[in-house]
């Protein structure tokens, strides 16, 4: 059994280090390592389309998981104080749109936005008092909000196990010694929901960074990394593909990382 | 006064969860119904929507067969390949590792989830490639072995993505596995493989549901497993759905294909949770 199950783990990680093994490799070959070399890393910082991709992914990332932690975190505090009915719908709608296949939630995203579009711009074109009306389109906009979707649903999931697991007590104790309720989130709620706040801020992030199926239906014209690295493959695999994808595979461990660390202080605090 | 406070609390829950509530409506709900209109439609001749009425998309859905059934036969095939690799290390895992290394192990699973599953795809298609293992095997005299763009190489890709999330429900669900019970069970002068079909395998097998409902649900909307490995010639509904909006811009049939294919998740969610109910009630599973 031992064997079996490491040959399992081998299975996880080997293809993984072959990708990095192999984006250090002088030559062009997957086949034969010819000698060490950062050549690739060099190409692909040097490459403006990669870059700029990059920098879009990043903010987008950041944009949806910072909406999502922030509406995320109120929406799990608030249906607390919602009646059962109320309640089950919004479990409802969150299940949803963490089980709803990406694929459909890129097109229906796509159909909705592209109908509004339809109508609004010339809408606003017949009113605009000046010559030039604001246009609406796919683009940031688009991603951030489609990510934010399940971003939120995600952030809600764990900051409201977190909440589940509060002692009411410690709460009522605050408000019997008149503490404003403001004041007992601020000083005893707070302090303790956030490293899951940070936690689904950063698996929020991660989502956002990786996801290739939803960007690839309603980034518009705008290009984000997972959507260039896609592209780049299908017109070749090259060796400045391992060193991108290197890349990638660190900054997401990183975050998977601090996020499972975060969520492990979480679980000894409260003497798990 | 009390009136007073009941508002002003009410108040204060509705502003917490309006933001939520407004991008539920607007990012999920909204795009629901657009999709549901669109099914209904026609194409326009330039391509994208054209108002009507009519059940003609649906009735389309057979030309779209070959989708259907790979994505139908190879998610539910490649969850139960999963499911067989995954049980032994779970079992693993809970029953037999090292407490002390537990957790590392636990983490050395869950970690390749979170990376980027068009990376770890995009491994395997360097690995089986023209360049990879063929290559290997034709300096060894074997020549001419094609891996990339078969049936297999798209199973070994779901196998390889979603790893990861069938070990964890099943490792959950055997971890609160009482030990007790498989000391009495021995005690009792059952035999280790008794032991495990009479009490291991029953009692982990909420989170052997979970799994293979997970897998199955995500499976049935992959896109780039089938379209990486599977090279255009294996193809999922997923694969069929890019190519009709992004390609032919018939977006009528491809929201009647998305909305099929909710129908399915619906079902496949549906049949496993009434599975999970029987087999006693599901435990949350920590992804994270």
């Amino acid at each position: 059994m031992r064997a079996f199950v490491s040959s399992v783990y081998l299975f996880l990680y080997a293809p993984i280090a072959l990708v990095v093994l192999f984006s250090f490799n002088a030559g062009r070959n997957a086949s034969e390592f010819t000698g060490f070399s950062t050549a690739w890393y060099g190409k692909a910082l040097g490459n403006t389309f990669l870059v700029a991709a990059l920098q879009n992914s990043l903010m987008i990332a950041f944009t949806s998981a910072a909406l999502a932690a922030v509406f995320g975190t109120m929406a799990a505090l608030g249906m607390e104080r919602l009646g059962t009915r109320t309640r089950a719908v919004f479990d409802a709608l969150f299940a949803a749109a963490i089980v709803v296949p990406g694929v459909v939630i890129g097109i229906a995203t796509l159909v909705a936005l592209v109908a509004v579009f339809s109508f609004v711009n010339p809408a606003l074109a017949t009113i605009w008092p000046g010559d030039q009306p604001p246009q609406f389109g796919l683009g940031y906009g688009s991603i951030i909000a489609a990510h934010g979707l399940f971003s939120m649903a995600l952030v809600t999931m764990i900051v409201k196990a977190r909440i589940a697991s509060l002692g009411r007590d410690i709460v009522e104790a605050s408000s019997d010694l008149y503490a404003t309720p403001l004041t007992t989130f601020r000083l005893i709620v707070l302090p303790q929901i956030l490293p899951s706040i940070l936690a689904g801020f950063l698996l929020a992030f991660t989502f956002s960074f990786d996801d290739f199926i939803i960007a690839f239906f309603v980034a518009g014209s705008k290009t984000t990394l997972p959507i260039y690295v896609f592209a780049s493959i299908r017109r070749g695999v090259t060796p400045e593909i391992n060193a991108i994808a290197t890349l990638v595979l660190v900054a997401s461990l990183l975050l998977i990382l601090t996020a499972r660390v975060l969520m492990r202080e979480k679980k000894s605090k409260s003497g798990e | 006064m009390q009136a007073a406070m009941n508002t002003k609390r009410n108040l204060v829950t509705a502003a917490l969860v309006a933001p939520a509530a407004a991008w539920l409506c607007v990012f999920l709900v909204l795009p629901f119904i657009a999709m549901l209109i669109f099914a209904f439609g026609e194409r326009a001749p330039e391509g994208g929507y054209q108002a009507a009425f009519t059940f003609a998309q649906f009735a389309n859905l057979p030309t779209r067969a070959a989708a259907f059934w790979n994505t139908l036969v190879l998610a539910p095939v490649g969850a139960l390949l999963c499911l067989l690799v995954a049980y032994p290390v779970a079992y693993y895992l809970a029953v037999k590792a090292n407490p002390r290394y537990r957790l590392i192990l636990v983490s050395l699973v869950v970690v390749p989830f979170w990376t980027s599953l068009l990376v770890r795809t995009y491994a395997w298609m360097y690995i089986l490639g023209s360049r990879g293992i063929p290559n290997l095997l034709a300096m060894i005299g074997i020549e001419d072995v094609r891996m990339l763009n078969t049936p297999g190489a798209v199973l070994l890709g779901i196998v390889y993505g979603y790893l990861p999330l069938m070990i964890m429900p099943i490792y959950v669900s055997l971890e609160k596995l009482d030990r007790r019970l498989l000391e009495a069970s021995a005690d009792l002068g059952g035999r280790p493989v008794s032991t495990f079909f009479g009490v291991t395998l029953p009692l982990s097998l909420p989170g052997v549901m979970t799994g293979v409902a997970l897998v199955t649900i995500l499976l049935l909307g992959e896109y780039l497993i089938p379209q990486l490995l599977g090279g255009g010639k294996v193809f999922f509904i997923g694969n069929a759905l890019v190519d009709l909006f992004l390609q032919s811009r018939n977006w009528p049939f491809g929201s009647a294909i998305a909305v099929t294919l909710v129908a399915v998740v619906v079902v496949v969610l549906m049949v496993a949770m009434r599975i999970a109910w029987k087999v006693a009630g599901t435990r949350q599973v920590d992804l994270v």
